[in-house]
Parts: C-alpha cells; structure tokens; sequence
C-alpha cells in the first residue's frame, strides 16, 4: 500500500519543481517537499487550484538549528492525490511565516494552535491569539527549550479580551502589528461555558447576540489541553500509547488503532490477518457505542431524557462486549505494536452476534421514539446547514462532512485493516442541516453492524501479536497515518530522528475543525439552536484539546 | 451496604469519635440524625465533568448503575442548587481558576470527591506543563475514588462513602456554622485581595 503511494507521487513531483523550482523533494518516510518560507503562498495557491482543497493537517515544528516551521498535508478530494510540504524560518527570536487561512479555513485554528506551540507568528492571519493557553502564559511549551518553571498554577480568573493582535505584510517584506477586533463595545456578548451541560464537556463560547439571533461567535479551547504531544516526546513508543485512548474517549480503539499503524509504518511492520480482523471488528463496535452516546446526549440536550436512558442502556451492551475482551469499559488500551494486547474472549463471537440481533430492532425503536418526533424534526430540520465547500475548507469530515455529501471517510479513501475487503455503504446526505448529521451517525450503526457480520464468521486463525523489542526504534523520516475515527479522520504525524522516543507526534484532531467551523455554522441561526448544532457536531473536547 | 463492608471503618470511628467530642445534646442529637439521615439520601451532584470520567459518570447516572436509588440523580447544572461536586477528569491550569469560582458559588455545606487518576493525583498527565497535580491542590476533598477511569460500581462506592460522611456530621453547631462572622469576613477579604495581586493585566504586553 505504501509503495503505490509513493509512485502516485512521482509525476505529482516533477509538476511541483516545475512550478517551483527551489522547492526540495526529501525521501525519508512519507516524503516531504520543502519550500522556502517567500515563496510558500504562491505554491500553496497553486496547489489549491490544481484541486489539493483539503488540508489534512497542519503541524507546527521546531527543528532546533534549522528553525521553527509548518508541516502541510494536502489531499485533492477529486483524485485522492496527496502531498506533504513544509517550510520553515532560521528565526529564532521572533519567527514569521505567511498564513494559508486565506487559502484553506482549517489552517485558522491550527495556525492559531502553531502560535500557542511555537510562537510562531503568521502574517496576514486575522487572530493571532493563543489557541488553548493562557494570555498570560510564558513562552511556548512545544519549544524544544521551554522551561515549565515559568508557569506555576496561576489561580486568577482570566480575562477575556474583545480585540485580537494581527500582522500584516507590507509591500516592502516587513510586517506591522494590527489591532483586530472581535467584538465591539456595544454588542451584547454572553458567555457559555466551560461549565455548561450542553457544551458535552469544558469548550466556552462567547456569542454576540442581536435579540436572539448568533451575530459571532469565538469559541475558547483550552480548558482541557493536557500538552499529550509534548508529553509524548519524552515518552518511548510503547508508553505514547497509553495516551492517545484519553484523546477522544469515545474512540480510543480507533486513536490507538491510529497510532499503531504509524509506527507499524515506521518500522516496516505487517501485522497478522488476524489482527487486522479483530481491530477492524473493535473500531466498528467502538463506533457503535459512541453513536450510541451520540443519541442520548443529543437527545438529552433537546429535552428527550428517555431516550437517553435508551441510548445508555444499549451502550453498555457494547460496553460489555468489550469489557470481556480487553478488560476495560471506556477506555480499552487494547491495540499494541504489532498487534493487540489479548486474544478475543471465547464468547466474543457469540456476544457480538447477539448483540447484533438485539441492536436492529432497537434502532426502529429509536426512530419511532425520536427521529420521528416533531419537536426534534422542527429543531433539526434546516438549521445549522454546512455547505459541502466549507465542510472541505474547514476539513470538517467524519459525518459532518458526509452530511453535508463530502464523501470524507478514510476507510474508503485511504482504505486500512479489512476495510479494503468489506462490502459497506458510505452514508451520505447532501442536506447538510443537524437532521442530516443525526441520520448519518443512525445509518452508520447499521453500516458498522453490516461489517461486523461480514466478518465475525470469519475470523482467520493466526498470531494476536508479534513479538516486538521492548525498545522500538523508528527509521528517521516523518510518517503520517489515519483511521476514521467515530467522528472524523483521526491522523497521526510522527517524526522521528531514530531514538527510542518520536522527535514530534502530533496527533490530527477530529474534532478541531468541527470547533472552527461552528462560528460558520451558527451565525444566523437562534441561540436555542446553538444545543442542537453543538449536539449534531458531536464533538469530544479532550480530543480538540489533546 | 452494610456496616462491615466498608473496609475504612478506623476511619469514620475516629471521625466519628472527634466530632462526638464533648457530648450531644439529646434533643439537638435527635434531630441531628433525623437532618443528616435525609441529607444524606438526597444529595444532589453537579453535572461537572471535563473528560472521560464524565461519560462513566453519566453512565452511573443512567438505567443499569442508577444512582437514583442511592438518592443522586438529581443533577444540578447550576453549582448553586449542588451539594457535592464531582471532579470528574483532569484539571488543568486553566480550567483550576473556573473550577475554584464553581466551588465558590456552591451554598454551604458542601463536599467534593476527586474521580478518577487525574483528579486524584494528576494521573497520567503528571508531568504534563498544564495539568494540575490532583484537585486537592485547588479544592478541600472529601473523597478520593482511583481509576482510570473508575468502574461506575467504584463511583458507588465513593458516593456512599461520602453519605457515610454526611450522616456523622451535625448540623446544628456543627458543618453550617464552623466560622464564626468576623472570620469569614476576613477570609473573604483575604481571598478578593489575592486575585487582584494575581491578575496579570500587564501580562498582555509582557510576551509581545
């Protein structure tokens, strides 16, 4: 699968130099192009007019003597072609690179994220706050020199500021900072959250409102960033995988699966048929239970508590089916390099299936109980709509983007585990309204249920795990792989410089651009439909935290 | 549960026996039992949770675990009709500024349980630059519940413990009056003082 990549990429290479030739082309893992920091935006534009709409990840990077500098993943929607590229600035003190947010809308937040990191600051971005951080944070911590004595637990209450810094290009290559204001002093902004029950979890908003309607809304990240990407930098391989399940806890198979795979990757490893089977199998139920999840919150959120004891009840069926097999309820810790901690229970087979047969039923019952209900098709129905163009910008996927009929998941894109071999529809809906984001994840249970049985008959017998050194070691290079998570493309980036721990790991967050493009969402629509949207979103907020 | 179940029976003895201390009255003793008895059966949780011990937290609250039975499912949104918070996931220096206001709005009395690794001890993300290193830095806990994240039975058991806690206590003389007025005014003052050398309103400009 890697080898057909990297000659997909060959013609892809010489069109590159020809439009720029001081871009340099390095193998080492996925490969990279690097292009100097001047003449990055006029590639990047280019880029995106030869189709490359999607960007994938965006990575802030110290290298030390070599600078401070952004990994781009791009990916063409249309032909499925993808390139790495990056660019970089020898500054040290006060590092600049031009920004792409005019180019791509999901590189607003990350660049945003890159600052907070690095301090590296992107001209001509329009908000050049810190992203999860404290303002009154010192330094940046994904530094290689950061010193985390600066910042001891500081216990004053923060103070939101109405205006944000920018820097803008003059004609003569220098830059001047600008004053950018966010909310004007006589608009009527509320606050909601960190504390809020229908935030699922501690994301704050600030709205302006006029009556009832969403002028603008700035969302603050942040108040569960956990700094796992520097974390992992000290960790060796195995132990950055004990973190990646408290990302996004309602697809912790799936992020480990994920980070597995990278450095299955690295290392040039295969893993057993067997493997692949059982993982494929565990993502799939994983998705089940947080779709579950999804539908007794949302329907918490809008008043239906039944339903939500419904949704929980279900859910610990899962819940038990897992449980027997890897010990852990929520959150499982079960994929390993090169393969999985334990061997599927006796009765894994037997459950599962039962499972199945008990779960179809259900979701009629589902459908008559709520989805049909009036209340929730008013609520639903037309608000909150998200055109399939901004779904792309924003690099919204998972069933945000499916709803909006953006055929985003990687299990057809970039196919991994069984998914090559399984017969499965991807549900699409061209509406993009909350009702069509609701159906998705409904019609997903039924799709993870077809693949299930698909497989669960058929399990090949064969080795749960191969035997790995107890200190791994990756080839140096940069390596990116991704799962489709329960509610988007889960994308892992490693560098490595071939020591026992990652130089950098950055994991891509599902629920990130979901976040950014809430602000396009929302305006327009009523605050009452804020829950609705929120819900829809199905966001998790340690994984847009990490 | 029944009394020998509980495997910290030392302690609440000597909890017991220290606020015992000085005999009851037996009137205000009987009707201590009597406000503690029903306290306890309905204390009602803040929905407060930031990660995954939340979900396991709503998965206590819900149909197989039910907390309900135990008298908790009342859960208060707002902090200020709470009686006890549950800290459920990892605090982190941002959030432990909101944490303590949350605490701060909730009436008197009021208990908080430490869930899971993080709340307990920093958990996992000990060595991380932005988490704090247990809630107990921050809040005065009543009860630690470990795991990562704990089974929802563990969580019952925490809750009962902290029942346990709520029955020995008085409340006449007892939890709702243990400062007198000046010094809650002092310590009132105290605090409004320490935010305002805190607030770093020149910190915008430091770092630009």
């Amino acid at each position: 699968m890697w080898k057909e990549k990297r000659s997909m990429n060959s013609n892809l290479i010489d069109k590159i130099t020809a439009w720029e030739p001081r871009a340099v082309w390095t193998e080492g893992g996925d490969g990279m192009f690097t292009v100097p920091a001047d003449g990055f935006h006029d590639l990047a534009g280019r880029l995106l007019s030869e189709g490359f709409d999607f960007l994938r990840s965006l990575t802030g990077m110290d290298w030390g003597e070599a600078g401070f500098g952004v990994v781009y993943h791009l990916e063409a929607t249309a032909t499925g072609e993808n390139v790495v590229l990056r660019t970089l600035t020898e500054e040290r003190e006060h590092p600049v690179l031009p920004s792409v947010c005019d180019l791509w809308k999901a590189a607003e937040l990350n660049e945003r994220e890159v600052f907070d990191y690095f301090g590296v600051r992107f001209l001509n971005h329009p908000d050049m706050r810190r992203l999860f951080l404290r303002d009154d944070w010192v330094g940046y911590p994904l530094r290689k020199d950061y010193d985390p004595a600066q910042n001891p637990l500081r216990m004053s209450n923060e103070v939101s500021k109405d205006s944000s810094p920018t820097y803008e290009l003059q004609s003569d290559g220098s830059y001047i900072r600008k004053r950018n204001v966010l909310f004007e002093e006589d608009e009527y902004v509320i606050n909601i959250g960190p504390q809020h029950p229908a935030t699922h979890g501690v994301l704050r908003f600030r709205v302006s409102l006029e009556g009832e309607i969403i002028k603008k809304l700035d969302p603050h990240c942040g108040y569960i960033h956990r700094g796992i990407e520097k974390m992992c930098e000290e960790l060796t391989y195995p132990q950055t995988l004990a973190l990646t399940d408290r990302l996004d806890y309602l697809g912790a198979t799936q992020n480990r699966h994920a980070l597995c795979m990278c450095i299955e990757k690295g290392l040039g490893v295969e893993v057993s048929e067997r493997v692949q089977y059982i993982r494929t199998i565990m993502d799939e139920l994983q998705r089940i239970d947080s779709h579950l999840l999804f539908f007794a919150c949302l329907c918490m959120d809008m008043g239906a508590l039944t339903a939500f004891f419904y949704g929980f009840r279900d859910r610990e069926k899962v819940l038990d089916i897992l449980e027997q097999t890897t010990g852990g309820r929520l959150i499982q810790t079960y994929n390993t390099i090169g393969g999985v901690q334990a061997d599927i229970h006796p009765d894994f087979v037997r459950k599962t299936k039962e499972f199945i047969a008990y779960m179809r039923p259900k979701l009629r019952e589902y459908h008559e109980v709520f989805t049909g209900n009036v209340i929730a098709q008013e609520r639903l129905k037309g608000t909150g709509v998200l055109t399939r163009e901004d779904a792309i910008s924003f690099g919204a996927t998972g069933g945000t983007g499916r709803a909006a009929g953006w055929a985003c998941d990687v299990r057809k894109r970039h196919p991994y585990a069984v998914y090559g071999k399984v017969d499965f529809e991807e549900v699409l809906f061209t509406e993009g309204d909350c009702f069509a984001r609701y159906m998705v994840r409904m019609k997903e249970i039924e799709q993870s249920m077809n693949i299930i049985e698909q497989l669960i008959d058929n399990i090949p017998e064969g080795e749960y795990q191969l035997k790995m050194k107890p200190v791994i070691r990756i080839p140096e290079g940069s390596y990116y792989a991704a799962v489709e998570g329960s509610r988007g493309e889960f994308g892992v980036f490693l560098e490595s410089r071939g020591d026992k721990s990652p130089y950098r790991m950055k994991f891509r967050s599902t629920g990130l651009p979901l976040v950014a493009c809430l602000e396009t969402i929302a305006r327009g629509t009523k605050i009452a439909d804020l829950i609705a949207i929120g819900g829809t979103l199905d966001y998790v907020v340690p994984d847009i935290d990490r | 549960m029944s009394y020998g179940d509980f495997n910290d029976n030392e302690y609440i003895e000597r909890m017991i026996a220290e606020l015992r201390d000085g005999g009851t009255n037996v009137l205000v003793g009987c009707l201590d039992e009597l406000i503690e008895w029903g306290r306890s059966n309905s204390l009602w949780p803040l929905t407060f949770a930031t990660s995954c011990c939340g979900i396991e937290f709503m998965a206590v609250g819900a149909a197989r675990y039910d907390f309900a039975r135990f008298g908790f499912e009342v859960a208060r949104a707002s902090p200020r009709q709470a009686d006890f918070i549950m800290v459920a996931g990892t605090i982190t220096h941002k959030m432990a500024p909101v944490l303590k206001r949350l605490y701060d709005q909730m009436a008197d009395p009021k208990y908080v349980i430490a869930v899971g690794g993080c709340a307990v001890s920093g958990g996992p993300f000990k060595r991380s630059y932005h988490v704090v290193d247990g809630v107990d830095k921050v809040l005065p806990v009543d009860v630690y519940i470990p795991g990562c994240p704990p089974r929802p039975e563990a969580m019952l058991y925490g809750l009962m413990q902290l029942q346990r806690k709520v029955k020995v206590q008085r409340f006449f003389g007892g939890v709702n009056c243990q400062i007198g007025e000046e010094e809650y005014e002092e310590l009132l003052r105290r605090d409004l003082t320490a935010e305002k050398n805190d607030l770093n309103v020149e910190g915008e400009e430091k770092h630009e």
